[in-house]
C-alpha cells in the first residue's frame, strides 16, 4: 500500500478522491441538485449493488480461468461451457434433492472431473503448443454446447434458493428522507448479498491457498518457471492436474450461483466466457487479486451503465478494456 | 533474377504460359458452372460458400502469414455489411442515408478498414494466444453494441432489404450474375494474397512470424508490418462482409455474432492456413455440410439440429490430427505415396 503511494502519488490521490465520493453518494443524503441532475439515489445504490454482486460473480467465474491460465499458459474458452454445465448440474441436483446447498459441492465435483478429464486426455498431449490448446478449447466448447442443449434444450432453468434466503435485507444505507423525517432506509435481495459475502470468502480463501501453504508455493513457483520447478523434483503434471480441476470446479460452483441470481440458458456460456475474458484482460492475466479487481471494476461498469447509458453500457465495459490495453497492455495487476 | 538469366527459354515464355495447369482446369470449370449447377448449388452453395472463403482468407493471411489468430475478421465484414446498409439502402429508411453506391460502397469499405486496423492496432501489443482473446473480446463488443443500439444500428433486428445495386442493366441477385460478381471477387482476393506472400511486404510479415525480434534487428518495424497486415485483411473481409449482406439481403448482430466468428476460425482451420486455396476449401466443405448435415443426420436417426456437434467434432479431430487441415492431409498423403516401399521409389519426389 504504502509502496504504490510513493511510487505513483498521482494515482494515489486520484483514487483516494475517487473513494471518499463514492462513499459520500453512498453515505449522504442526496441534495436536491444532484437528484435532478442523475436521479434518485435508490436507483443509484441498487446499481452499485447490482455491479458489486454481479463482480462477486464474474470473479468466482474469472479467478478459475485466470488460475488455469497463468500455471498452464492455456487459454481455456471452454470455461464459458463448465460454467452453464456447473448450472445445469446445480439446477439437477437441487431439483431432485430439495437441498439448495448440496448444489454447490455436486456441481464443483462434476465439472471439476470433467476438467481434469480434459488435462489428461487432452491438453496433456499438446503442451507448450498454446494455440493448438486454445483452438482445441473452441472446439470442446462448441462440443459441449451442443450436448447441453440436446440434453437440456433451450428454455431458462433457475436454481432455486431456498426459503430462509428469499426476500429483502434492510440496509443501513438511507436513499431518501420522508416528508415526515423517517429515513427510508435501501432494501436488497439476501440472496445476493449472501453469494457476494459468499465469493468474498472464496476469493481470500484462495489468496490464503496461493500465498501460505505449500501446494500454493508450488503453483506460484510453476507460474513463475515450471520447467524449473520440475526439474527440483515436483510432479509437476499432478498440479496442473489439480489446479486443471480447481479451476475448472470453480466455474461450476460460480455456475450454480449465476443460475441463481440470474437464470442460465444457452449462449450464457459465451456471456461468461467474454466476461472472464475482458475481466482478466483489464485485471492482468494470472494474477488473482487482478481478477478480483477487473470483476469488480467491469460489474461495476456493467451495471451504472445500462442505468445510466442504457444503449452504449457494453461500448462502456470495451472502453475499460482499451484504456487498459492501451496504457498498461499487461493489465492492472499483471506483471509485464 | 540469376535462375532467370541462365535459363532464358524459361524466362521467354509469357506469365499465362507458367500457370499451372490446374488452375486451367479449375477455372475453366468454374466458369461453367451455371451451365452445370442449378440455382440453388450456384447461389447457396457456391455463392455463399466464396463469400465465407473470402473472409476465412482474411484471417487465413493473419495467421498463416503473420501468425496472428485474430477472431475479428468476422467483425470487420460484419461492420463493412452495417455500413453498406447504412449508408446505402434498406428497408429501414429513417436509418439508412441512402446514398448512391459509388459512395456508399468505397465509404464502406474504408469505415471497416478503419475498424479493422485500430482493432489490429490493439490486437499488435499482445502476442499469441493474447491476440486471440482480445480479438475475441472486440468480436463480442461489436456484436452485443449492435444487438442493444437502436439509435445507428437499429439494435436485434438490423436491416432488411439490403439489396446489390442494379449495375450495367444486371440483376445481380440473379443466382448466375451473383456466382459471377462472387467469384471474380474471390480470384481478386485470391491472387492478391498469393501476390502479396511472394512481394517484399509477404516476406518481411513471414519473417516477423518467425523470429519478430531478429526482423526487428534487421531494422524491420514489425508493428507496422503487422498493422499493415491487419488492414489489408480487414479491406478482403470488408469486401466479403458486402457480399454476404447482399446474398443474405439483410444483416443483424447475429450475422457477427459469436457463432459466425468462431465459423470463420473452424474454416480456416479445417481448410488450412498454409496456402490461400485452404479457407476457400474450408468453406466448401462447411457450406456443404451446412445445408446437407440436416438430411444426412435425419437419414441415420438423429436429429438434424446436431449440426453443431458435427461441426465441433470435425473442427477436434482436424486440429487433435492434421494441425495443417485438409491441406496438410493432402500433403501428408502426397508424401505418403511418394515413400511407397513395394514399387521401389524410395523417397524420391513423385
Amino acid at each position: 500500500m504504502r509502496g504504490f503511494a510513493r511510487r505513483h502519488p498521482v494515482w494515489t490521490v486520484i483514487l483516494v478522491v475517487l473513494a471518499a465520493v463514492l462513499l459520500w453518494l453512498a453515505f449522504a443524503v442526496w441534495p436536491k441538485w444532484l437528484i435532478a441532475l442523475i436521479g434518485k439515489k435508490k436507483v443509484f445504490l441498487n446499481a452499485v449493488f447490482n455491479g458489486i454482486t454481479l463482480g462477486g460473480l464474474y470473479f468466482l467465474v474469472a479467478s478459475g480461468f485466470t488460475l488455469i491460465f497463468g500455471l498452464m499458459r492455456n487459454v481455456n474458452l471452454a470455461h464459458g461451457s463448465l460454467y452453464l454445465l456447473g448450472g445445469y448440474v446445480g439446477f439437477e441436483v437441487a431439483a431432485l434433492t430439495g437441498q439448495w446447498i448440496l448444489a454447490f459441492p455436486v456441481a464443483f465435483v462434476v465439472v471439476g472431473l470433467l476438467g481434469m478429464l480434459l488435462q489428461y486426455f487432452v491438453f496433456r498431449r499438446m503442451e507448450g503448443e498454446d494455440l493448438r490448446q486454445t483452438l482445441v478449447t473452441i472446439g470442446i466448447s462448441i462440443v459441449l454446447a451442443d450436448l447441453m442443449l440436446w440434453v437440456w434444450g433451450g428454455d431458462f432453468y433457475n436454481v432455486g434458493a431456498p426459503e430462509w434466503l428469499n426476500g429483502p435485507l434492510t440496509t443501513f444505507f438511507v436513499t431518501a428522507v420522508k416528508s415526515s423525517g423517517d429515513p427510508v432506509y435501501m432494501k436488497y435481495p439476501l440472496v445476493r448479498i449472501v453469494i457476494f459475502l459468499a465469493s468474498v470468502v472464496v476469493g481470500v480463501g484462495i489468496w490464503l491457498l496461493l500465498n501460505r501453504t505449500r501446494i500454493g508455493m508450488l503453483i506460484r513457483a510453476g507460474v513463475d518457471d515450471r520447467d524449473m520447478l520440475s526439474a527440483t523434483g515436483v510432479r509437476i503434471q499432478t498440479v496442473f492436474l489439480g489446479v486443471f480441476a480447481f479451476g475448472a470446479g470453480l466455474a461450476g460452483v460460480a455456475g450454480v450461483v449465476g443460475g441463481t441470481f440470474q437464470s442460465i440458458a444457452p449462449g450464457e456460456d459465451i456471456r461468461f466466457l467474454l466476461a472472464s475474458l475482458v475481466v482478466v484482460i483489464v485485471g492482468g492475466m494470472g494474477s488473482i487479486p487482478g481478477a478480483a479487481v477487473g470483476a469488480l471494476l467491469i460489474g461495476l461498469a456493467e451495471q451504472l451503465g445500462s442505468v445510466y447509458a442504457p444503449t452504449y453500457s457494453v461500448v462502456l465495459t470495451f472502453l475499460i478494456m482499451v484504456l487498459v490495453l492501451a496504457f498498461r497492455p499487461q493489465g492492472l495487476m499483471g506483471r509485464a | 533474377m540469376a535462375v532467370v538469366e541462365q535459363a532464358p527459354s524459361h524466362a521467354e515464355r509469357s506469365w499465362l504460359e507458367r500457370v499451372p495447369p490446374v488452375y486451367w482446369i479449375l477455372g475453366i470449370m468454374l466458369l461453367i458452372m451455371p451451365a452445370i449447377a442449378g440455382d440453388f448449388i450456384l447461389y447457396q452453395i457456391f455463392g455463399w460458400g466464396f463469400i465465407l472463403g473470402i473472409i476465412s482468407l482474411s484471417l487465413m493471411f493473419l495467421a498463416g502469414y503473420g501468425g496472428m489468430v485474430s477472431l475479428v475478421q468476422m467483425t470487420v465484414a460484419g461492420c463493412a455489411g452495417y455500413m453498406v446498409a447504412i449508408f446505402g439502402t434498406s428497408a429501414i429508411d429513417h436509418i439508412s442515408l441512402g446514398w448512391p453506391w459509388y459512395l456508399a460502397i468505397p465509404l464502406a469499405i474504408a469505415v471497416a478498414v478503419l475498424f479493422g486496423t485500430l482493432a489490429g492496432w490493439l490486437a499488435v501489443r499482445t502476442e499469441g494466444i493474447y491476440t486471440i482473446m482480445i480479438t475475441l473480446a472486440i468480436a463480442s463488443a461489436f456484436f452485443y453494441f449492435t444487438r442493444q443500439n437502436y439509435v445507428i444500428f437499429n439494435g436485434f433486428s438490423g436491416f432488411n432489404g439490403v439489396l446489390p445495386p442494379q449495375l450495367f442493366g444486371v440483376d445481380w441477385r440473379q443466382p448466375a450474375a451473383f456466382y459471377y460478381l462472387v467469384l471474380f471477387w474471390s480470384v481478386l482476393a485470391y491472387c492478391s494474397v498469393l501476390y502479396l506472400s511472394r512481394a517484399p511486404f509477404g516476406l518481411a510479415l513471414q519473417g516477423t512470424r518467425d523470429n519478430a525480434r531478429r526482423m526487428a534487428a534487421l531494422g524491420y518495424n514489425v508493428v507496422a508490418h503487422r498493422v499493415a497486415a491487419y488492414a489489408f485483411a480487414a479491406l478482403l473481409a470488408a469486401v466479403g462482409g458486402i457480399l454476404l449482406t447482399w446474398q443474405s439481403a439483410q444483416i443483424s448482430p447475429g450475422s457477427a455474432g459469436i457463432g459466425p466468428v468462431i465459423d470463420i476460425l473452424v474454416i480456416a482451420v479445417i481448410g488450412g492456413t498454409r496456402h490461400p486455396v485452404g479457407p476457400f476449401i474450408g468453406a466448401l466443405v462447411y457450406v456443404v455440410l451446412k445445408t446437407f448435415a440436416l438430411d444426412a443426420l435425419v437419414a441415420i436417426g438423429m436429429s438434424g439440429e446436431r449440426f453443431q456437434l458435427l461441426i465441433g467434432i470435425g473442427f477436434l479431430v482436424i486440429v487433435f490430427w492434421s494441425p495443417d487441415g485438409i491441406l496438410g492431409l493432402w500433403d501428408r498423403w502426397q508424401r505418403a505415396r511418394a515413400r511407397d516401399p513395394l514399387l521401389d521409389r524410395g523417397g524420391g519426389s513423385p
